[in-house]
């Protein structure tokens, strides 16, 4: 039986139940630096999992091993239940992984369909790049995504916050992505924009894409996410549904690193100070 | 202190004078742009090229007509390709944020080499016979071969282990000019191949093609150039096509137009002032006795044309213009200029893309040095001897920066040509060399600078 709506990779035979991606274990260190240790979280399809903590707390790092950025060092991650290998970005984009980072990763000095099919352009039958139909798939999606989007032939640095994040989350869905990666997508937005970023995240939720969302906007995540992981000096506190908590517990997990039902009311009153 | 009226603008900050001088200045700037924009041409191109025509007015006008002469043309045409090539290639190292230093020694060892396969290797220890058609082929693969073995080495080196371009290239420099004088002490080896000769644009060399030798002659140069025309007229107007389609925002068509009919002229232009250059009368007289012909009074006229290397260059342009823009290694290599880590991130093996424009820049240095060689007819061990840092200058001028991720191949060439213009220039008003030095370095550093503050004032 499939669970994923979307066609898994021909090399993966789907194990039944078995959630879309599950990382298991992982452990990342720079040099003696301990950045991620022994963290589990997994994501089902159609599930946005909120992945919190404070500055530092290895969210980035352990994100980064399922994007293909940075391998980790020990660990497991399996795709609809099968062990599979992203040694790089482009084994977890043919898993059907995308990944939105925090900082865009847009090549500023190249126009917006340049970025949209960066690594993936379309080419003529002789090969050169078809800049045309390429610049028309991005309007098309783009505009969707943004009505305000004209500016496709300028360089990205000249467009607004708004446009540029846009352009990553428009090729990050536009691919066939299963898992999606968000690395706080509202980080630098206005209110307006990031209202639409939700109604993206919504709609891709609907459409059966599970979604990994790192944020430490404790009321984004609270608005969004179905389960939230928890965080702390790269160790994961625990994972808890949305439904059963409430934003003080999500909290004192984020600081003290407490599960929910070791939280005393001393320490919520200490929330409050 | 009491506030008179007339004394409120009166005095003027020292600073604010030459902000003053630039107003002007930028005024048209803004207003080239703004046509520029309209027009959808490349700003900077266009400028450099006016700068180019203000340049060969400006000597014309100071030699007294002595810059403007077909043969001073043909002269500066041909000398301005070895850096115009290598340029080409500098321009894709620079965008994507490396520098190759050491291009002018890899031209040196690769002459060289070029030299040595043609006079010692093929003929003496192989035995081909001298003259025969093989021997200009494989002298010019073999220095290929070995430029882009060069260039994988340099480009392995900064790509995969990661030592800084500026230092793997400065090495390279000294190890590839040093290597020079172990293949033949270091010997010159002349005269070139007589076919060999062609590559470079030399007049006496007498070749199969032409009976001018290193130029194409009367009929072909009027061919090329209506091809070239043709060339410009089809890559617009088609562009313009499928843009139209896919219902895209489209250039005026009076401007297509227009383009069209600057672009040809000029290029027609060029060729009649090519061909009005004929083969001076001591190789006309050779060329008449050779073929038996008598010549008529006042001597045989046999125009010029273009010279081989100029269409070496204008092939090469093409070729890498396309590269750089057309193909996906273009786009990497201008994305990592823009941002290395979104390149990676997007899945892109951008070692393997920085690996290739180093071959690229060898292959491309190897290409220049056959024509050079070809030019001063020997292989020398000097050949290339600061050329890396006209390339660099070129690529700049060029409109190339520094910061990566900008520049163009034509730009580079204009560049090239704007370089040499400029020196050819300095010796038909009789300049001294070191004058000439401080000139070029001080027009390198005005154009940047000029650019620079341009660019940033009028954003």
């Amino acid at each position: 039986m499939n669970i994923a709506p979307i066609p898994a990779p021909a090399t993966a035979a789907t194990v039944a139940g078995a959630p879309l991606a599950e990382l298991r274990e992982i452990c990342v260190a720079f040099g003696g630096v301990h950045a991620v240790q022994n963290v589990t979280v997994d994501l089902r399809p159609g599930e946005v999992v909120g992945l919190v903590g404070g500055n530092g707390a290895g969210k980035t790092t352990l994100i980064r091993t399922l994007s293909g950025a940075h391998p980790a060092d020990s660990g497991e991650i399996l795709i609809d239940g099968q062990p599979v290998a992203i040694p790089n970005p482009r084994a977890a984009k043919a898993l059907g992984i995308e990944t939105i980072y925090q900082n865009l990763a847009l090549a500023e000095n190249v126009d917006a369909p340049a970025n949209f099919f960066l690594g993936r352009e379309l080419k003529t039958r002789t090969g050169s790049l078809d800049d045309a139909a390429m610049e028309s798939a991005t309007r098309k999606v783009l505009g969707r995504l943004n009505p305000n989007f004209k500016n496709f032939k300028t360089q990205v640095v000249s467009l607004s916050g708004g446009q540029r994040q846009a352009i990553a989350i428009g090729r990050a869905i536009h691919f066939n992505a299963r898992i999606l990666i968000m690395d706080e997508p509202t980080a630098a937005l206005g209110p307006a924009e990031t209202a639409q970023v939700r109604d993206v995240i919504k709609q891709l939720k609907s459409e059966g894409i599970g979604i990994f969302l790192i944020s430490h906007d404790i009321h984004d995540v609270f608005d969004l996410a179905d389960r939230i992981s928890v965080m702390l000096h790269g160790r994961l506190v625990g994972t808890v549904n949305k439904a059963e908590v409430t934003t003080d517990e999500v909290l004192a997990m984020i600081i003290m690193g407490k599960m929910p039902a070791e939280v005393t009311q001393k320490d919520l009153a200490k929330l409050h100070e | 202190m009491t506030q008179v009226a007339g004394e409120a603008q009166a005095p003027t900050p020292p600073q604010a004078a030459w902000k003053r001088a630039i107003g002007p200045l930028q005024v048209a700037f803004r207003a080239l742009r703004l046509g520029a924009r309209t027009m959808e041409i490349d700003f900077r191109l266009t400028g450099m090229i006016l700068a180019l025509i203000a340049i060969w007015v400006g000597f014309g006008y100071a030699s007294n007509g002595l810059f403007l002469t077909p043969r001073n043309f043909y002269d500066v045409s041909v000398q301005s390709v070895p850096v115009a090539i290598m340029a080409t290639g500098m321009v894709l190292i620079i965008v994507s944020r490396n520098i190759d230093l050491s291009v002018g020694a890899i031209m040196g060892l690769t002459a060289y080499v070029a030299a040595m396969t043609q006079r010692i290797w093929l003929t003496e220890n192989l035995h081909l016979a001298y003259g025969s058609w093989e021997i200009w082929i494989l002298a010019v693969l073999v220095a290929m071969a070995i430029g882009a073995l060069i260039g994988a080495i340099h480009g392995g080196l900064i790509a995969y282990v990661g030592i800084p371009s500026f230092i793997v290239t400065l090495g390279g420099w000294f190890i590839w000019r040093g290597l020079i004088f172990k293949i033949q002490q270091g010997q010159t080896i002349a005269p070139m191949d007589r076919n060999f000769a062609v590559i470079g644009g030399n007049l006496s060399s007498g070749s199969a093609i032409s009976s001018s030798g290193g130029a194409i002659g009367f009929w072909p140069t009027w061919i090329i150039a209506i091809l070239m025309c043709a060339g410009i007229a089809y890559a617009l107007i088609s562009s313009q096509r499928k843009r139209r389609e896919y219902g895209f925002p489209v250039r005026p068509r009076w401007a297509t137009v227009t383009l069209i009919g600057v672009g040809s002229a000029a290029i027609l232009y060029g060729a009649w002032v090519l061909n009005n250059y004929p083969l001076p009368p001591l190789l006309a007289t050779q060329y008449a006795t050779a073929h038996g012909i008598t010549e008529p009074a006042g001597g045989l006229i046999i125009p010029v044309g273009m010279a081989v290397p100029v269409l070496i260059l204008l092939g090469i342009t093409l070729v890498m213009g396309y590269l750089a823009t057309r193909r996906q290694f273009g786009r990497y290599v201008f994305a990592i200029g823009g941002n290395p880590e979104a390149v990676t991130l997007a899945g892109i093996n951008t070692k393997r893309i920085i690996l290739g424009t180093f071959v690229l820049m060898g292959i491309l240095c190897a290409i220049a040095a056959c024509v050079q060689a070809s030019r001063l007819d020997a292989g020398v061990t000097s050949t290339g001897t600061g050329y890396e840092l006209l390339v660099i200058a070129a690529a700049v001028v060029g409109g190339t920066s520094f910061a990566g991720g900008h520049g163009t191949i034509q730009g580079a060439v204009v560049g090239a040509v704007l370089m040499q213009s400029l020196k050819a220039g300095m010796v038909t008003i009789g300049l001294d060399s070191p004058m000439q030095d401080v000139a070029i370095g001080s027009v390198l550093v005005f154009v940047v600078g000029l650019d620079t503050i341009l660019q940033r004032r009028a954003k």
